[in-house]
């Protein structure tokens, strides 16, 4: 709600490469010049997928991970039938997109040092900002195991500080990644942070407690069910602080509101007023 | 051969073809600004407005089901007086005539909508959702008893000058003792269908996929629905019909058409391609180049016998 919505383009983009990334990731290029051109870090594309079963009608919501000159990039992960037919697109397919929708992640202010908090393919669009980021910070990164770590040599390669959680233990330390944020906090007290987290609800949720406990701003990026993902159906929504109204709250779309909100403004299932 | 004509009326709105947009699933004009060339569209559709501002349900409020979506938004939309201050003076701007849908929980809330729109300017249309599936208070109820359906359209029908559309519900055992009522109580025209209720379950978690339990069944999956109750509700009235639901392609279209449909909304489909009401448009006036056709109302009501 930072940010004015920029004008979007739906295209035919030619898939350009299916890369793995480790068994549970791929990564997807497309040749889409008038999305790639205008897309800002933290905006998100609406796919419709050839390969899908056509009983299934909805576009299906991914992250930016890259633009590149006429290039997009998609870090996404299979968990149902969309992604499966994503996972089948080869070089020279057609997919539609639609983008780049969303605000993105507001830039860095002057003096701050950026933190990137990502958990599995929640990495995705924080890369897209380490890339546009000059200032280079630290990034954080946690999953379940070693594979749902994304990017890290990545992350490594534009000059940024990177530390790895794992709940299992196979990579980087035992636990959570927000555990381990707050290890570091506690240690580079005296820093001034914008904190920029995308990952699953749960996280992004412990990443705002301590945003607030640490008097840091920290921007959010959400993901929920979209229909649209334009504005128009009201599915996506989010309860969030009225601004103009202390004390109660009212509905935010996900897909033209956000993805991307400051922690403060969000309440949080159980939160309600 | 020339170019057919494509021009249409309902009541007194007159549309330069007969394809709209469908309650719900367009927004407020503003929001496909820069996808849509809006001035293509017979007429637009804009969400349900209440006498107050109302939050719908709370998520999840949609799901993907084969053939269609789940929707139990619950009509959240900014009432009456957050609808004219913030979204009509867009709206005007389109150049199309806009049509708005109302709701209320009484028949007082129906009035009191009808009555302040009568007071703004730049709305060519009400159409009366007699039949959202999704509201726990009157909602369907309205659409589905026959008495309490002609006290809302007569009662609606005091206020408004503009041409009143009323939008059926399709879960009744007949639609053309509804259909007559309403055209008796003053009806202009008659739109449906609305969404059809239904339910999905996560057999993973065993919970209702909506957290309203139920929700309204849109998509291809109502189609031959719709075109039935259309079929139907044209024999039954002389008002115009407006045929709803499940349209993908032009097809669809021209399906409620010769089922006597004076005119079509587009719904669902504008989620996957927010041009595709424009894509029906031009679907249609190549039907009637290659049928021979120079005006689309050759093509109402042409159905033939079995
Ligand atoms: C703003 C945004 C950014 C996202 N970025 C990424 C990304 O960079 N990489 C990535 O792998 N995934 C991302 N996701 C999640 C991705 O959209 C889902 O994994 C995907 O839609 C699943 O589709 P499916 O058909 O395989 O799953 P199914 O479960 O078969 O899908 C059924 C329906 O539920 C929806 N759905 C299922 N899971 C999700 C989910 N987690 N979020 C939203 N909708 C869901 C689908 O879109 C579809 O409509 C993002 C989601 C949002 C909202
Ligand atoms: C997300 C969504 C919201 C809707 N909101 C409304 C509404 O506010 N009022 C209404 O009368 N119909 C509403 N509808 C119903 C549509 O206008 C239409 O009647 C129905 O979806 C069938 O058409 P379709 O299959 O082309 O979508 C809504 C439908 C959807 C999918
Ligand atoms: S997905 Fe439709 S309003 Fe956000």
């Amino acid at each position: 709600m930072h940010a004015d919505v920029t004008s979007r383009t739906i295209e035919e983009a030619e898939v350009a490469l299916q890369q793995t990334l480790g068994p549970d990731y791929r990564l997807m290029t497309l040749v889409s010049p008038n999305i790639a051109r205008r897309a800002r870090p933290g905006q998100f594309v609406h796919l419709r997928l050839p390969g899908l079963d056509p009983a299934y009608l909805l576009r299906r919501p991914f992250s930016l991970h890259r633009a590149v000159g006429d290039r997009i990039t998609i870090l996404y992960k299979q968990v149902g039938v969309g992604t499966a037919a994503m996972a089948r697109l080869r070089s020279g397919d057609r997919v539609s997109v639609m983008g780049p929708l969303g605000n993105g992640f507001p830039p860095l202010p002057d003096g701050f040092h950026p933190l990137l908090i990502g958990g599995g393919y929640g990495s995705a669009p924080l890369f897209f900002l380490a890339e546009r980021t000059s200032q280079k910070g630290v990034v954080f990164l946690g999953g379940k195991g070693r594979t749902d770590l994304l990017g890290d040599s990545d992350f490594k390669a534009l000059g940024w500080d990177v530390h790895m959680a794992t709940e299992d233990g196979s990579a980087g330390c035992k636990g959570l990644v927000t555990a381990m944020l707050e290890k570091w906090l506690a240690e580079h007290s005296s820093l001034p942070t914008v904190w920029y987290a995308c990952g699953p609800d749960g996280m992004l949720r412990a990443v705002a407690l301590l945003a607030v406990e640490h008097g840091v701003q920290a921007w959010l990026s959400l993901d929920r069910r979209m229909g649209c993902g334009a504005g128009v159906c009201l599915a996506c929504v989010v309860k969030i602080q009225d601004p103009e109204k202390a004390g109660s709250w009212k509905w935010a779309r996900v897909c033209r509101d956000g993805p991307v909100f400051e922690s403060r403004q969000i309440l949080w299932e159980g939160e309600f007023a | 051969m020339s170019v057919p004509r494509l021009e249409t009326a309902i009541g007194r709105i007159r549309m330069k073809n007969p394809v709209m947009t469908a309650s719900g699933t367009f927004g407020y004009g503003t929001e496909y600004a820069d996808l849509v060339d809006f001035r293509q569209l017979g007429a637009m559709v804009v969400k349900g407005i209440s006498l107050e501002p109302w939050a719908g349900n709370p998520p999840p409020r949609l799901a993907e089901v084969r053939g269609g979506l789940l929707n139990a938004i619950g009509l959240q939309n900014p009432g009456v007086e957050g609808f004219t201050r913030d979204y009509l003076p867009a709206l005007r701007e389109l150049g199309i005539p806009v049509i708005v849908n109302i709701w209320g929980r009484t028949l007082e809330e129906y009035e009191a909508v009808a009555t302040r729109l009568e007071a703004a300017e730049g709305i060519a249309g009400l159409e009366l959702n007699v039949s959202c599936p999704n509201i726990k208070e009157g909602g369907i109820a309205f659409g589905t008893d026959p008495a309490m359906l002609e006290r809302v359209v007569r009662a609606v029908r005091k206020q408004t000058s503009r041409t009143l559309i009323v939008k059926l519900a399709p879960n009744v055992t007949r639609i053309d003792p509804l259909a007559r009522i309403a055209e008796e109580a003053g009806a202009d025209a008659l739109s449906l269908i609305n969404t059809y209720p239904a339910m999905a379950i996560d057999i993973e978690t065993r919970r209702p996929v909506l957290s309203n339990v139920t929700g309204g069944l849109s998509g291809p999956a109502i189609h031959p629905i719709a075109v039935k109750l259309v079929y139907e509700a044209v024999r039954a009235v002389q008002i115009p019909v407006i045929g709803i639901g499940g349209i993908v392609e032009a097809r669809d279209a021209i399906e409620f058409l010769i089922a006597g449909a004076r005119a079509v909304a587009v719904g669902t489909v504008n989620f996957t391609d927010p041009t595709a009401a424009l894509a029906v448009v031009a679907g249609i006036r190549d039907y009637l180049v290659r049928h021979n056709l120079s005006d689309v109302s050759e093509l109402v009501g042409s159905v033939r016998g079995p």
